[in-house]
């Protein structure tokens, strides 16, 4: 598996994002997971991604051996039985679920922190602010150019680009090295912004898409979208979904604390493509049936401080808790304490959270339209707008244990059979598929 | 010998409507959607089925022979949405080739649950069939033909049964043949009679297969087959939902016009005949005896009770229903009773079923439900519902001091439904 037409491996100039301890979300998640079961099949990638100011990496340095950072907490490079993994980075500020409007705040936020680390010798060199280009879009593109720049350097037969920030990228790569290139929708810009599009974004991932050859999606519910929101053609679109990385804690009973208390969790970012606001209109339906229920909405994003308001105008404020964003363990102990997780999203390309909860033997709630319903069947299933039937799952769940075991052991059980190796196969034949046909 | 015993099962659930939490009436079934099922299954199978039968009776004279059970509350929705099939059925009855059978009134799990209630809903059946067709049951199936050893001492101790079908199946049987009478352990009088699943098979879900070998079936290929019991069986019962007659295979696959030819080939030996059950057992005497002493049933390839009760939910939801029994019965409420009893249905257990979900198989086509959870939550909604409702009515001696203003001048209603 993995041979490119020499017979050796095949290498993949990947253009990514994220890696631990450092995810913010599926798309990193992803990517993650994705990339060590490609290791493990033995396919040679160079992991691209980019970094921001504060990063005291430079581009162009073959990142071969971990390095600490200033606060101690070991970076990427931790991931050292990745064998056939280089990461490369390329200094930029763009990061993972940015978009223009937000963008600005974001470079300034990652300049400031910049500033007052060099100005406390906190770190070396110089102030590099006028490699940043004023805008996400003129960014997207400088991103593009350092790309090719690196990939001069590099052997590899296929390029593989994750969302529409490293398309450009991706496509001007191929265009240089001839190579194929394959773009990877993990979402679209319908998802992420319901009908108001922003059209310079949604040419960004027609152009990518369009030129690419070969698109991945990680659902059928993406692909459809692909192929009518974008006009791909068909053929050219194959779905390869998410897996998910087991943690090996299946811990039988854990979850038996005593509790009067139930806890339903609403786990991912802020935002109106996660519909939190259908969370909160059920969670106020919800305490009609029944009182002993708390509500946790654990995520950050630009919708927070408008849903703690909601859920204050709702008369709910006293049953909603937000954390902000969580992760590593108090990820684990929220799903721990955890009765039930509901992912609302009005527009979900997979969404692996579900997947983890279920790993972590909590029963969930999924939106109708998510990718992942495709592949769990052992889930309750609403449409996203449906609060009165959402609500009425959420009672029952928490009113019935026998519901509650059967989801969970049934939902454990088909966690297990979606694993990152598979997605892992499919991409690499279809790299295999563009290797021949060139 | 030997006899051909037909026996079609035909039954329809009552199908429960949405019913959230939230609801709070009584309306618990899907009138709209039981009607329309009930009229186009009466339209694909039902009314043709029905009148290809009585030809074929009337054209042989007495020697072709049938043998229905059907579920009151299948009979309940006929009468309510296509009351041309119960003349139909009323039609057989009088030809005196006809033989209807026993079981519980609401096609139940009842007898692993209450033994009283089970007991019930077998007279009420009993009833109403000699009601609308003029003659009282003398052969009893259970629901999903789910027996063992106790079911046939309870039918035999009940003295009004002279034989209880059920099963041929592999693991009760062993090396013997489902192709003779057999007396169940412990029982002295009653006799059982067994499915030739084999055969049976061959018709209702085999027959409009093409990958399968024997693909067509002719009604002279499985004359053939009947024809070779000959000289080791007594007879060859061919038990079988009536819908496999243009439902489960549909009418292009040429199911009637098997059905239209099978008579006459199967009579073409002059050794063969058609029986109905009873004359099955006045005919042959039982040659020995079957032990069954855990459940089995006819249902999946592992012929027990899996498919009803087979996870947690299941077994939660008919405990549940059946703990209320007492409490139903003290409320001493017409429409209550017959609202718990509609819920014993047992095919509201097979939705809840997770067995072979994500497969997407058999059990996804008769099921109305996106996913046995939601069947689950729906069918614990309605009976939370039904049980606030059964309050005891209580008799208050003395008057209420006080009333409030709302309330003056009104009766005090201690009784809340």
């Amino acid at each position: 598996m993995g041979l490119n037409d020499e017979g050796g491996h095949i290498r993949v100039f990947m253009l990514g994002w994220e890696f631990p301890p450092f995810i913010s979300g599926g798309l990193g998640t992803a990517c993650y997971g994705l990339t060590r079961a490609m290791d493990q099949l033995g396919v040679k990638v160079t992991f691209v991604l980019p970094k921001t100011v504060e990063s005291e990496y430079v581009t162009h340095v073959k990142l071969l051996s971990p390095r600490s950072r200033r606060d101690g907490v070991s970076h990427v490079m931790a991931e050292e039985d990745l064998t056939n993994v280089i990461f490369k980075t390329i200094a930029s500020p763009l990061q993972a679920y940015a978009n223009p409007e937000n963008y600005d705040e974001r470079v300034e936020e990652s300049l400031r922190l910049r500033r007052e680390m060099i100005e406390q010798g906190k770190t070396e060199g110089d102030f590099h602010g006028s490699d940043y280009s004023g805008d996400m879009y003129s960014e997207i593109r400088r991103y593009a150019t350092m790309a090719v720049r690196l990939a001069r350097d590099e052997q590899f037969d296929v390029v593989h680009a994750h969302d529409w920030m490293t398309y450009p990228a991706g496509v001007a790569v191929a265009a240089v090295t001839g190579k194929p290139l394959v773009v990877h929708v993990h979402s679209t810009e319908f998802d992420r912004s319901g009908e108001h599009v922003n059209q310079v974004v949604y040419d960004i991932e027609r152009e990518g898409m369009e030129r690419a050859d070969k698109v991945i999606t990680v659902s059928h519910f993406t692909r459809s979208l692909v192929i009518s929101r974008y006009g791909i053609a068909p053929e050219k679109v194959e779905v390869v979904y998410n897996g998910v990385e087991r943690n090996g804690t299946w811990s039988v009973g854990s979850t038996s604390i005593k509790r009067d208390e139930k806890l339903v969790l609403f786990l991912g970012r802020i935002t109106m493509q996660k519909g939190p606001e259908y969370f909160l209109h059920a969670a106020k339906k919800v305490l009609e049936a029944m009182d002993n229920v708390k509500f946790v909405m654990a995520g950050s994003g630009d919708l927070m401080y408008r849903s703690i308001e909601l859920a204050a105008q709702l008369g709910i404020g006293q049953k909603v808790l937000f954390t902000g964003f969580l992760r590593g363990d108090d990820v684990r102990k929220i799903y721990q304490m955890a009765d039930l997780y509901v992912m609302p999203s009005v527009s979900e390309p997979f969404g692996i959270a579900p997947l983890e909860a279920l790993d972590n033997d909590v029963p969930v709630i999924i939106s109708k339209q998510s990718g992942v319903s495709e592949v769990l069947h052992h889930a309750l299933k609403v449409d996203f707008w449906d609060v009165n039937e959402m609500a009425n799952k959420i009672v029952a769940v928490l009113r019935y244990p026998p519901l509650r075991m059967t989801l969970r052991s049934h939902g454990n059980f088909e966690v297990r059979k979606l694993r990152w190796k598979d997605a892992a196969r499919q991409c690499a034949s279809i790299y295999e598929q563009l290797l021949v046909a060139v | 010998m030997p006899s051909v015993c037909f026996y079609f099962q035909v039954h329809q659930p009552m199908r429960l409507r949405h019913y959230t939490v939230f609801d709070n009436d009584q309306r618990y079934f899907d009138d709209h959607k039981n009607a329309a099922i009930c009229r186009k299954v009466a339209n694909k199978c039902y009314l043709p089925a029905n009148r290809l039968l009585l030809k074929l009776i009337d054209k042989h004279q007495g020697r072709f022979k049938i043998s229905y059970s059907l579920t009151g509350i299948l009979l309940e929705q006929l009468q309510m949405y296509s009351p041309e099939v119960l003349s139909t059925f009323h039609a057989l009855a009088q030809t005196g080739c006809v033989e209807f059978l026993a079981e519980t009134y609401y096609h139940s799990l009842s007898f692993l649950y209450s033994r009283q209630e089970f007991v019930e809903q077998v007279r009420k059946h009993a009833d109403t069939i000699e009601y609308l067709f003029g003659q009282r049951p003398k052969v009893f199936r259970n629901t999903e033909l789910i027996y063992n050893n106790e079911l046939a001492l309870l039918i035999e101790a009940m003295g009004c049964f002279d034989a209880v079908i059920t099963e041929g199946a592999d693991h009760i049987l062993g090396y013997r043949s489902p192709n003779f009478l057999y007396r169940p352990t412990g029982c002295k009088h009653i006799k059982l009679l067994l499915k030739n699943y084999s055969l049976s098979d061959d018709i209702a879900f085999r027959f409009s297969n093409r990958h399968w070998v024997e693909w067509p079936l002719t009604a002279s290929k499985f004359s053939q087959w009947v024809n070779a019991v000959n000289g080791n069986g007594n007879v060859v019962n061919l038990f079988m939902d009536y819908e496999t007659l243009g439902e489960h295979q549909w009418e292009d696959t040429g199911i009637f016009d098997f059905m239209r030819h099978l008579p006459e080939e199967i009579l073409r030996h002059p050794d063969n005949n058609f029986k109905t059950p009873s004359e099955v057992v006045a005919a042959y005497d039982a040659v020995g005896e079957v032990d069954v002493r855990h459940m089995i049933s006819w249902a999946d390839t592992e012929r027990d009770l899996s498919a009803w009760l087979g996870n947690p939910m299941q077994s939660n939801a008919i405990h549940e229903l059946y703990r209320l029994e007492k409490k139903i019965k003290r409320a001493n409420d017409e429409q209550i009773l017959s609202d718990w009893r509609r819920l014993q249905v047992s095919d509201h257990f097979y939705y809840m079923c997770t067995k072979y979900f994500a497969d997407g198989d058999v059990h996804k086509y008769f099921n109305p439900y996106d996913s046995p959870y939601d069947s689950y939550i729906n069918f614990m909604n309605v009976l939370d519902h039904l049980q606030r409702r059964c309050v005891v009515p209580t008799i208050q001696a003395v008057p209420h001091p006080s009333p409030g203003p709302a309330a003056a001048g009104t009766p005090i209603a201690t009784v809340t439904n």
